[in-house]
């Protein structure tokens, strides 16, 4: 199975509000998943069924070819306890659009605090590569400053720095620049892209058309918690086969 | 500390030359300001004159400050004070926890609880507990605790208990707050990097939480520190009010041992602020951008820029 992440008929409510309504999708081992869609469409809420931050209501969904929060058993499924909720989300990576760094800690300090409380790691060799992340992320001289002192886009580099000490082999993105300022936009980016030069698997909400094209590798155009249209983005964006997905496109390009 | 820049004219400022004319206006003139100070500060020296003329020994009162039995007592004011406020403290945590959880059964309990500590007098409470042995002769805790009430009910325990369960109720709803304080944002990142439940409260939510929850627990101390004074009638617990009041009833000095028990509670209540202002600059880390500065650095910062100024001064 090569499969990172697969849906299948994932449905979302939150009461009566009926989300996500039958979701299907693959995404491959190594692959720059781009997912795009209207405000509102469920694309965050999608994002975060994946490492069951929220539960799903009907459907399955399958990281690394094991089931999302339940096991299987015979034909009937087991809630999984919380600590193994937990286990499976220390592979999964997520940067948020509003950056969530813990302000209370040095960027270095937001680094190194997974690797030490969840994976037990000592605190020498956490600092190590809290620092060779950092240097990675170009914020190798910020490391002693608190989230209040830095830039947006700084802020979510660190994000992505925190994200990576756990050594991920999944990294969900739900709009990480569209909190902030445009010139500060490219430098995420291109830290996003040296990940996926990397080889690391990564599903990417955005509005950022021109990232989709040059670097993802597939598309998917969502509306009103429905898969409309996907392909590879150059096919998508330039060649929209549905009416919903270019009257989307022509707002936002 | 690196020299202020050079202070440098806008780019539109007028020619050289033709310096503009600087304003010179009388200043408004503040009557009022000043009718105000000269009547406070005859009523100021009124009320310093009738003390000054009553019927106050006040030698008394530095001849007793350290006297050993008063020092005693004001061991036992501080002892009382910080246990029962530790106790509220975590049995506060506790409660809020509970308070907040999904589990109905939990946060009914609790809600019961504060609704019963808060809700009677701090007074009565202590009494309760004091009197405990009366309608429970024994305590019987399986194989773990067993003996006579009254051995086990000590003034210290009665104390103990009466105020620090009390203060548990008040410290729940001050956690409660703080809790809620910290952006939900947080809770979700350290869930999304695999951190339980219970890591992510002590690590990321209790820590944030802590600027809200410190100033009004700050308050609570001082309260507690004078309330304590009402174990002294209420379980025989001999703080420093009552070590006070026992020297005025022997020596006839009733009225200055009353004032020398201020003075002590006037001086912790100081000490423990100062204490609280650290406190709360450490938990301030991280939300500010540049921490206040210490009283002590604001000193240093002032003697540099004399020194400075006396440089110059010299030099020009
Ligand atoms: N916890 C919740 N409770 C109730 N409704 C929710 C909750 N979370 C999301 N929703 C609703 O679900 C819908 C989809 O939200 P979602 O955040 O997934 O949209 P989105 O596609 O990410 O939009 P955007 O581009 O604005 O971020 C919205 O109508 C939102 O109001
Ligand atoms: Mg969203």
């Amino acid at each position: 199975m090569n499969a990172m992440v697969k849906a299948e008929g994932v449905h979302k409510s939150f009461g009566a509000a009926h989300i996500l309504k039958g979701i299907d999708l693959e995404v491959a081992q190594g692959e720059v998943f781009c997912l795009i869609g209207p405000s509102g469409s469920g694309k965050s809420t999608f994002l975060r069924c994946i490492n069951h931050l929220e539960k799903i209501n009907a459907g399955r969904l399958y990281v690394d070819g094991e089931l999302v929060g339940y096991r299987q058993k015979g034909d009937k499924l087991y809630e999984l306890k919380d600590s193994e909720v937990a286990r499976n989300r220390r592979d999964i990576g997520m940067v948020f659009q509003r950056f969530n760094l813990f302000p209370h800690m040095t960027a270095l300090a937001n680094v190194m605090e997974a690797p030490i409380q969840v994976k037990g790691e000592s605190k020498a060799s956490a600092k190590e590569r809290a620092v060779k992340l950092l240097d990675r992320v170009g914020l190798a001289d910020k490391a002693g400053n608190y989230p209040s002192q830095l830039s947006g886009g700084q802020q979510q580099r660190v994000a992505i720095a925190r994200a990576l000490a756990m050594e991920p082999k999944l990294m969900l993105f739900d709009e990480p620049t569209s909190a902030l300022d445009p010139e500060l936009v490219g430098d995420v980016l291109d830290v996003m892209r040296g990940l996926a030069e990397d080889g690391m698997t990564m599903i990417v909400v955005t509005h950022e058309m021109g990232f989709a094209r040059e670097v993802g590798d597939a598309l998917v155009f969502m509306d009103d918690g429905v898969v409309v249209e996907s392909g590879h983005p150059r096919e998508v964006l330039t060649n929209p086969r549905h009416d919903r997905t270019k009257s989307f496109l022509s707002k936002v390009l | 500390m690196t020299a202020a820049p050079e202070k440098t004219g806008p780019a539109d400022a007028p020619p050289p030359g033709r310096e503009p004319e600087t304003i010179k206006a009388i200043p408004v003139r503040h009557y009022g300001r000043w009718v105000s100070a000269v009547v406070v500060l005859v009523l100021l020296g009124l009320l310093v004159n009738a003390f000054a003329n009553a019927k106050v020994n006040y030698h008394a009162i530095p001849d007793y400050l350290f006297n050993s039995n008063v020092l005693t007592g004001l061991g036992k004011t501080v002892l009382i004070s910080v246990l029962a406020m530790l106790l509220g403290l975590v049995l506060g945590i506790v409660l809020a926890v509970m308070r907040l959880s999904k589990n109905p059964v939990t946060s009914s309990v609790s809600w019961a609880y504060i609704w019963f500590f808060r809700g009677t007098p701090v007074y009565v409470q202590l009494l309760l507990w004091f009197n405990l042995a009366l309608i429970f002769p024994e305590i019987n805790l399986g194989f773990i605790y067993r003996d006579y009430t009254s051995s086990f009910m000590t003034p210290f325990m009665a104390a103990l208990l009466g105020l620090g369960l009390n203060e548990a109720a008040y410290m729940s709803e001050i956690v409660r707050a703080g809790i809620q304080s910290v952006d939900e944002g947080q809770t979700e990142a350290s869930h999304a990097l695999g951190m339980s439940q219970g890591r992510t409260l002590r690590r990321i939510v209790l820590p944030q939480a802590m600027r809200v929850i410190v100033p009004p627990t700050g308050n609570e101390f001082i309260n507690m520190l004078k309330t304590s004074s009402l174990a002294a009638s209420a379980a025989q617990y001999l703080e420093l009010l009552r070590s006070t009041s026992d020297i005025g009833q022997t020596t006839g000095a009733t009225v200055e041992m009353l004032f020398l028990a201020a003075t002590w509670y006037l001086i912790l209540t100081s000490v423990f602020s100062v204490g609280q202002f650290y406190l709360e600059r450490y938990y301030a880390r991280g939300s500010l951008r540049s921490l206040p500065l210490t009283p002590w650095q604001k000193v240093r910062a002032n003697l540099a820029m004399i020194g400075q100024r006396s440089k110059e001064g010299v030099r020009a």
